[in-house]
């Protein structure tokens, strides 16, 4: 199974977020280790986004603690999240459908050589990347605009390896996708894990999430409303927790003195 | 992005890696055949690159050399040339506009402003002409600017910010040129002679030919090498030299022709500098890769950190910057900076010479070489309509269609590049 490391990466200690009169977050919690997929699910508008969005620095958090390996840290800016080693993937990809795959791998963070593009080293050090991930896409020379959704959703994965992230976000990445790029999606998930890195992955799809997480964080109304082990859980009891099935006085007494012993 | 071709299989490559190349990709095959294969796929796919232009430009010069036998001469070919690249000039820099998705249609004013300040500093207030000229185009990059910071900053439409810009300016100027109107230039000066010095020694012409091919093919033969070194595709030698060679027969033929008459024109010297110099800016530097990005993508390029509003008011304080020299070029041209420069048809040209040499009006596409070609068929237009002394309401009817026939192609290229999945 999965290697557990003592600190996780990331870890949502009590985090709260408001926009204006709606309470988006309450006191979630969250933890991610190296070399963990945590898959966090919940209905439209349980707060997934907003989540996603306090830790990659689009919304900075109202209340409550961000723990980077161990220590509190401040995500008050995209900028601060990259400079931990936190990478997001947007379910619109954000890359420039005119400009081949290389120029979009290193979008923003070119590699020159006396002040002029290296477009060697950049296609060497693309070619490389899509290799050790097995992304298998035509060439590396053709516009984003010659790839399938899939192709492009792993380009998109694929640039926010570039500079080697601890924890990678990836918001729907297998929405609107067909059956084997779902697949090929999901592989490159798994090889994320194998790396090491610690994943965190939106989804509404089931399946994906049994395919490929260890964890599963529900989300309800902006409030953690469970986490499960994939593996000895099964898709009935994740659905109930999303849909709040589960939500009753039993849980939330076993939910209140659970608090109270912390 | 400097190949082209698809890749090709590396023999290179260790066994036990997969190879990031798709097996349905279709990889050319080797030798002249597979190059023919591929150019008919480019063909097919609307990738048709400056091909339509130079059968366009070829069709154009046998229609008018066959009306008037005077059309191909030396000396038409070089007032073609030198006139040109006024318009080319303020064509490069609309092509950085075109390429962010955006339009400019303030260059026509901005150009007889250039021409305006440079007379009425030099001639009226005897100012250094050196120093005139340099106020002149730092005054079209300042003015570029502020129609860039009304877009980037504040937000307003750039069709709406320049068009405005195109009244304002045309004001600015008449306003600084007084009531007399017309300023004469010292032809000998240094605007005067920008299209009226010739470098007559014929070793001018065939040096900067022998010099253009050499270079490019150093350039294309030592990046091959590299990319060689580095295992990633490289272009094979054979296409290098094809491509050397086409490039030597085009430039010596031009030197040819200058030679002819007076030999190498500064203007067009200059006019290849320019080119050579925006195109690498485009190709090889980060700010060329920002302008494409955005030409792509906006939310896209934000995201990767691109400093949006920046490059934005970068690109248009060029685009003021390019139309400041073509104006110098036009004021050369008639040797006076008067009320009617900048007007008429000038602006039209202009886009419409970025847009026959292949530069999309929806972003992210084309080159500033496409400026030498679209503006080689505008002018030979304008100069063949002339020799058969067709008056100027028909030429702006006939530049007009023209202009309506390529932004046709255009549209009609991008759909066929959708359904190809190439744009």
């Amino acid at each position: 199974m999965v290697h557990v490391t003592a600190a996780p990466v990331l870890a949502l200690r009590g985090v709260s977020k408001r926009f204006g009169a709606v309470q988006a977050l309450t006191d979630v919690e969250l933890e991610i280790h190296a070399g963990e997929v945590v898959a966090l699910v919940g209905d439209n508008g349980a707060g997934k986004s907003t989540l996603v969005k306090t830790i990659a620095g689009v919304h900075p958090i109202d209340d409550g603690v961000i723990e980077w390996e161990g220590r509190p840290v401040a995500i008050t800016k995209p900028h601060d999240a990259q400079n931990l080693g936190i990478a997001t993937v947007y379910q619109d990809l954000a890359l420039c459908d005119n400009i081949d795959v290389v120029g979009n791998l290193f979008l923003g963070r070119e590699l020159r050589r006396r002040g002029v593009l290296d477009e060697v080293e950049m296609e060497r050090r693309a070619r490389e990347l899509l290799t050790t991930l097995s992304i298998r896409i035509p060439s590396v020379r053709i516009p984003i605009a010659s790839l399938s959704g899939g192709q492009r959703q792993t380009v998109a994965i694929a640039r926010s390896m570039l500079g080697e992230p601890k924890l990678v976000i990836l918001d729907e990445p297998t929405a609107a996708l067909g059956v084997e790029q779902t697949a090929q999606v999901l592989d490159l998930v798994e090889r994320l894990r194998e790396r090491g890195h610690a994943v965190i992955l939106i989804s509404h799809n089931m399946a994906d999430v049994k395919a490929v997480a260890d964890k599963v964080a529900v989300l309800r109304l902006g409030r953690n409303n469970g986490v499960f082990n994939v593996a000895d859980t099964s898709q009935e009891e994740i659905i109930s927790a999303i849909t709040g099935a589960t939500d009753n006085a039993v849980t939330r007494r076993a939910a209140r003195t659970g608090e109270a012993r912390k | 992005m400097s190949t082209e071709h698809l890749a090709d299989s590396n023999p290179e490559a260790p066994a036990d890696a997969i190879p990031a190349v798709d097996p349905r990709l279709l990889v050319r095959e080797e030798g002249f055949s597979g190059y023919l294969q591929e150019f008919g796929r480019k063909l097919k796919a609307g990738d048709l690159g400056s091909l339509p232009v130079v059968i366009g430009l070829v069709i154009i010069w046998s229609i008018f050399q066959g009306l008037n036998s005077n059309f191909l001469s030396a000396e038409n070919l070089n007032n073609i040339a030198v006139t040109m690249v006024a318009t080319g000039m303020m064509a490069v820099g609309i092509i950085f506009v075109l390429l962010l998705g955006e339009i400019d249609l303030s260059v026509g004013s901005v150009s007889g402003v250039s021409g305006a300040i440079v007379a009425v500093l030099a001639v009226t207030h005897g100012m250094n002409e050196w120093l005139a000229v340099l106020v002149a185009i730092a005054s079209g990059a300042a003015i570029g600017a502020i129609h860039g910071f009304f877009f980037a900053r504040i937000g307003a439409p750039a069709f709406a910010v320049t068009l405005s810009g195109l009244l304002f300016w045309s004001g600015f100027m008449l306003q600084i040129l007084g009531s007399n109107g017309t300023i004469n230039l010292d032809s000998e000066g240094v605007v005067g002679r920008l299209t009226t010095y010739y470098f007559s020694d014929v070793a001018a012409a065939y040096g900067l030919a022998a010099v253009a091919v050499g270079a490019y093919f150093a350039g294309a033969f030592f990046d091959a090498r590299r990319r060689e070194a580095a295992g990633v595709p490289s272009r094979p030698l054979a296409e290098i030299l094809l491509r050397t060679g086409v490039l030597a027969v085009f430039a010596f033929g031009a030197a040819v022709v200058f030679n002819q008459y007076k030999g190498l024109p500064l203007a067009v010297l200059l006019f290849l500098v320019a080119l050579v110099g925006t195109d690498f800016v485009l190709r090889r530097t980060g700010f060329g890769r920002k302008v494409f990005a955005l030409g792509g993508s906006v939310e896209a390029s934000r995201r990767a950190g691109i400093n949006v509003t920046g490059v934005r008011i970068a690109v248009f304080a060029l685009a003021g910057t390019f139309a400041a020299i073509g104006g110098l070029f036009w004021a050369s041209k008639i040797a006076a900076a008067n009320q009617s420069a900048g007007a008429g048809d000038l602006l039209m040209n202009v886009i419409a010479a970025a847009v026959i040499g292949g530069t999309s009006l929806f972003g992210g596409r084309g080159r500033t070489w496409n400026a030498l070609l679209g503006v080689m068929v505008i002018t030979s237009i304008q100069y063949g309509l002339a020799l058969e002394g067709i008056a100027t309401p028909i030429q702006y009817m006939i530049t007009g269609a023209v202009l309506l026939a390529t932004v046709v192609i255009d549209s009609v290229t991008r759909k066929t590049q959708k359904t190809a999945g190439r744009a």
